[in-house]
């Protein structure tokens, strides 16, 4: 599984980090997504698909 | 079938409008009637309600004259001159203005300002306890704690709160006098811009200061954008996390079982919040739209020019979207609520108001452990007639 952030999309609300900062933070400049690790394994996954399911703007996708 | 009248006043403080889930089982996308006589769209299940405010096609411009209006003589917070706040800009406007300031409210730099926030908590309970009680929460804490937070993120003098404060209350009530409302916008325009004036000569080092020298480096500086989000940012700062203050306490005092929980484990308390933003949902009023382009919704056509009322309180105890939804749970870990918004306009200021929540609660109930209401639930001053739910007071003894 990968995740695929559309930074264009991202309107830097930070849920996904709040869902997990392991795989996600946030640009200091203007706040859009930054992932921290495209391939989630194991616990992980749940939250990469949980941070897909919070974020406002759909700027999250799981290539499965 | 008579229309329902919208906005509908909250007659429990713990539960939607009973005409919220009429149309939510009934006819969940259906037409309403608003203070000024038109008709608009509400839309108030969960997965319709994200659609809404996730498509470009619904427009956020309040300033459009169809955009849908639910308070006496226009809801607009500007002077007809003044430029555009973020919230009422679309795309492709939108995203630079909401980029610009979004550094200062990232997930990180809230964290950063946890120790700061965590002083001010603790003075204001030092404060409180330096009384015999009761007292009245709202003025001791509630209102107090965001004010101080957001006036020292922006550089705003913290000493001209009782100005903000009631100028914000009257733009609130959605029942003041038009002119009532457009002079207390005027005087926190006014004010804000002679503000911003004075930071422009000697930028310090604060959210506004900071945005000038940006802007003026980036040669995108413009006066008037800053005062206008300035606005918003102060607004959105305090009178929100303060009536969610409030209310959160009231919830937890009359729940102790929940209360309970969180004081044996504070590790819950950030659910906790979570969960109290799903079950009162203060803001609804900000979720308005008006659809310019037809668009599909849950199989009804909108079309252009007509507005719509995305109800994130319905869509928030939706039994589709949250098991048992009339019931608090702190255990429910569910963040998929809409109580911050959704879509490109979803709070800013979110994870600052969590943050808030969090600390203002483990710290208040595990200083003040005896903490009860000094006046009955039912006899409460909530705010029914405001934009943005909440208490005016809130007595409390220990």
């Amino acid at each position: 599984m990968k995740i695929i952030a559309d930074t264009g999309k991202c309107v830097g609300a930070g849920q996904c980090v709040l869902t997990e900062p392991e795989l996600f933070d946030q640009s200091e400049d203007d706040g859009t997504v930054i992932v921290l690790e495209e391939q989630p394994e194991g616990a992980l996954i749940e939250k990469a698909r949980e941070a897909v399911h919070v974020c406002p703007s759909q700027a999250l996708t799981l290539q499965e | 079938m008579t229309t329902t009248e919208f906005p509908v006043t909250r007659t429990c403080p713990f539960s939607p409008p009973a005409e919220y889930a009429e149309i939510r089982e009934g006819d969940p996308i259906s037409q309403v009637r608003l203070p000024d006589g038109h008709q608009a769209w509400v839309v108030s299940r969960h997965e319709d309600v994200r659609a809404v405010l996730n498509d470009r096609r619904f427009s956020s411009d309040r300033t459009n004259p169809d955009f849908p209006i639910l308070v006496t003589g226009g809801a607009q917070f500007r002077r007809p001159d003044a430029e555009k706040a973020m919230i009422s800009l679309d795309a492709p406007e939108h995203g630079p203005v909401r980029r610009a300031v979004l550094g200062e409210f990232t997930v990180r730099r809230m964290e950063a300002l946890r120790p700061r926030i965590q002083e001010i908590v603790d003075e204001r309970i030092d404060a409180l306890l330096a009384g015999d009680g009761p007292a009245d929460l709202v003025e001791a804490l509630s209102l107090p704690v965001p004010s101080l937070v957001i006036c020292e993120m922006l550089g705003v003098p913290y000493a001209d709160h009782d100005f903000f404060q009631s100028k914000t209350a009257t733009m609130l009530k959605r029942l003041a006098a038009p002119e009532e409302r457009r002079a207390a916008v005027e005087a926190v325009q006014t004010y804000l811009d002679e503000l911003i004036t004075r930071k422009e000569a000697a930028p310090g080092d604060d959210l506004l200061g900071r945005q000038i020298v940006k802007a003026r480096e980036e040669g995108t500086y413009r006066h008037g954008v800053l005062v206008a989000n300035a606005f918003l940012l102060l607004l959105a700062g305090h009178e929100t996390t303060a009536n969610m203050i409030s209310l959160g306490t009231v919830a937890l005092l009359e729940n102790p079982d929940q209360l309970a929980a969180i004081k044996a484990d504070p590790g819950k308390t950030l659910d906790a919040v979570e969960e109290l933003l799903r079950y009162f949902t203060i803001v609804d009023i900000a979720t308005a739209r008006l659809c310019v382009e037809d668009a599909e919704i849950g199989g009804v056509t909108i079309r252009a020019g007509e507005g719509v009322l995305a109800l994130g309180y319905s869509a928030n105890r939706d039994p589709r979207a949250f098991e048992d939804p009339d019931r608090l749970d702190i255990e429910r870990g569910a963040r998929h609520h809409v109580a911050f918004g959704f879509g490109p306009h979803q709070c800013l200021g979110q994870n600052l108001a969590r943050m808030e929540l969090q600390i203002v609660f483990d710290t208040l109930f595990s200083r003040i452990p005896g903490l009860k209401l000094a006046t009955p639930v039912g006899e409460l001053p909530f705010k029914d007639d405001a934009a943005i739910y909440g208490l005016y007071r809130l007595p409390v003894t220990w």
